[in-house]
């Protein structure tokens, strides 16, 4: 699953850079808040650790071995930005001390190993033991749990990112620039892999480990982690809300910046847009696309819904501008008053 | 054949620490590389391999790769340790990934093969070709660097591309302990070998694996808070500090051009 250099386009690589560099931001100031001076020497320390796990000949069914990334046993431990951390430092050994994958690709890997795999990981740990005793059998399943799918969501997000290379980096000639199969083979030949030994080997460990340490250790399944941290504490927290609120009023004022795109998103397109752009075909390749007709089916389906606001602005609004706007302002309040609910319903139960 | 898991591990731990001070032999070398300031060196290879990830023509690709050949020769790193290390792992594991391309890719047929419907296209050698070759040519580059650069230097460059400082020690102290636990698990995996009589079952084995990662964490636990008391005993309050004792000579100022030149050709030439 470390994707080398060469596999992916540049513009890729920064835009999972960016990304991997929101999370490792956001992990170190929350793993700082929390371990304070001992985050150096316990992260340092952890990340030698993820290393050396990662080389582990786990033995599978058939006689076959596979590796661990061990991504789990250090989020059940660590929480998910300690996993974070330890885990990008790691990677980052590897690639630079190692050359076991790229530099241009570090940030991929980050992206899809460290935080994938540990938020994906700590969302399904928290949701199977959720409630359970430190020493029940229930945690032992959850960490086989958050192994198998952490590790087969991270194989799947690697896979569409080799998947749409060649629909977007390609020649002239339409021939592929990097990684050179599209979605419908790189996802398939990815996860047949993972579902079965990367994923049991993933499952094997963690559970194996959760139940090694609920018998010799389980003070470190209680996690290392206060239980408040990350709720409301603090000044910077209670800033928080605030912040939000103006970066969503931001985001609401540039909606229209739709309207500069021209035409429609690919693949979203209502059945009047496709036969549209199926009238071009006709007449730019005459008789070979003949039959190109859209869908009964689509037609038939289009009907079924008619949106309030077709296009994102209500029909007594002349103004596209005014009417982004107002489906903004009128999507956020909608979504915040589902939230509000969501909240008192939670309170009163 | 049945504790091969116990074997295969063992070997590969001490391939990570042989493979190591191969590089830290190789980094005292009178070479091209571990002439120039670190910095230079991380730099350059950085602008080289993004230079090899940009280009979009075959040819500029394969001239970016004598380059790197070339740069890894004049560092003293040998063809055979090239061929060995490097090309050969990447050839075999990019060309099976890359081999199927060779006829699913849509174009002009060049061979077919046999009476079937397979055949091997233009496009599908191109697609492979630079696949292969583009992957080829950025591993000889940062193996280069990785064989001549010893890790202390390659982290002091970071610092110079404005990494947080408490990234750097992290890095610095994970390295180091990286060593100690790879002797530990090494120790523990030898000593459960030797005590291995008979047959296994595979759940068994399992297990034994986890236990192990499982008594390896809890080590690695115990031994962060001692090395934290330790720190703190010598006074660390949670700020880090790190010295900078770098200058730059005329070699590393022309090193530097003759890298970023090379890089922005290939870019310019490769679009």
């Amino acid at each position: 699953m470390h994707i080398p250099d060469g596999y992916l386009s540049p513009s890729t690589c920064a835009t999972l850079y960016a990304f991997a560099a929101a999370g490792w931001y956001s992990a170190l100031r929350r793993i700082k808040h929390v371990f304070a001076a001992r985050t150096v020497p316990l992260i340092s320390v952890f990340a030698a650790f993820s290393f050396i796990v990662m080389m582990f000949n786990v033995p599978l069914p058939g006689g076959t071995t596979g590796h661990a990334l061990g991504v789990t046993v250090g989020v059940i431990v660590l929480g998910p930005a300690g996993a974070i951390l330890a885990v990008s430092i790691a990677l980052a050994i590897q690639a630079l001390l190692f050359g076991d994958g790229g530099i241009t690709t570090l940030g991929a890997n980050c992206f899809n190993i460290a935080i994938v795999g540990s938020l994906v990981a700590y969302g399904v740990y928290q949701l199977v033991a959720k409630g359970s005793d430190v020493s029940s059998r229930r945690r032992v399943i959850a960490a086989a749990i958050a192994g198998y799918t952490s590790i087969n969501v991270c194989a799947l997000v690697t896979a569409i990112e080799f998947g749409i290379q060649p629909a977007f980096f390609h020649d002239a000639a339409g021939t592929p620039l990097y990684a050179p199969y599209p979605l419908r083979v790189a996802v398939p030949a990815m996860m047949i892999g993972h579902l079965t030994f990367a994923g049991l080997a993933e499952a094997a460990v963690s559970a194996g480990m959760v139940s090694y340490l609920q018998s010799a250790d389980i003070g470190l399944l209680r996690g290392m982690v206060p239980a408040k941290v990350g709720a409301v504490s603090g000044p910077d927290a209670r800033r928080a809300p605030g912040r939000l609120w103006w970066a969503v009023g931001l985001l609401m004022l540039c909606t229209p910046l739709g309207i500069l795109a021209a035409g429609s998103a690919w693949g979203e397109w209502s059945s009047r847009d496709l036969s549209a752009r199926m009238q071009d075909q006709r007449s730019n390749s005459g008789d070979q696309a003949r039959h190109l007709t859209v869908p009964t089916g689509m037609q038939r389906l289009a009907s079924i819904w008619t949106a309030p606001f077709p296009g994102y602005a209500p029909r007594f609004i002349r103004s596209p501008m005014l009417g982004y706007f107002l489906s903004a302002m009128f999507a956020v309040g909608l979504l915040v008053l589902v939230s509000l609910i969501g909240v008192a319903v939670e309170r009163r139960s | 054949m049945q504790d091969a898991y116990l074997e295969k591990t063992i070997r590969g731990l001490t391939r990570a620490i042989s493979e190591s001070l191969f590089s830290e032999r190789m980094a005292r070398e009178p070479g091209l590389l571990q002439k120039l300031d670190p910095r230079v060196r991380l730099a350059g290879v950085l602008v080289l391999v993004l230079a090899v990830v940009m280009c979009r023509k075959l040819e500029i690709i394969a001239s970016l790769f004598v380059v790197a050949a070339g740069i890894a020769c004049l560092s003293r790193v040998s063809l055979g340790v090239l061929i060995k290390r490097v090309w050969l792992v990447i050839l075999i594991f990019t060309g099976i990934i890359a081999l199927p391309a060779v006829f699913i890719t849509p174009g002009k047929s060049l061979i077919a093969v046999g009476s079937t419907q397979l055949s091997i296209s233009v496009a599908g050698l191109r697609t492979a070709a630079m696949l292969i070759l583009r992957v080829e040519t950025a591993a000889t580059l940062t193996a280069t660097l990785v064989f001549c650069t010893p890790w202390n230097q390659i982290l002091k460059a970071l610092r110079f591309l404005r990494m947080p400082p408490e990234i750097i020690t992290i890095l610095t102290m994970t390295h180091r302990y990286i060593f100690l636990l790879l002797e530990t698990a090494q120790q523990m995996f030898e000593s459960r070998k030797s005590r291995t009589v008979g047959r296994m079952p595979e759940s068994e084995r399992r297990k034994v694996v986890s236990r192990t990662a499982g008594v390896l964490m809890s080590k690695s636990i115990e031994l962060s808070n001692e090395v934290y008391l330790a720190m703190l005993s010598r006074g660390f309050r949670g700020e880090v500090r790190l010295l900078t004792d770098f200058r730059l000579a005329a070699r590393d100022y022309a090193a530097l051009s003759a890298f970023v030149g090379t890089a922005v050709a290939a870019i310019w030439s490769g679009r």
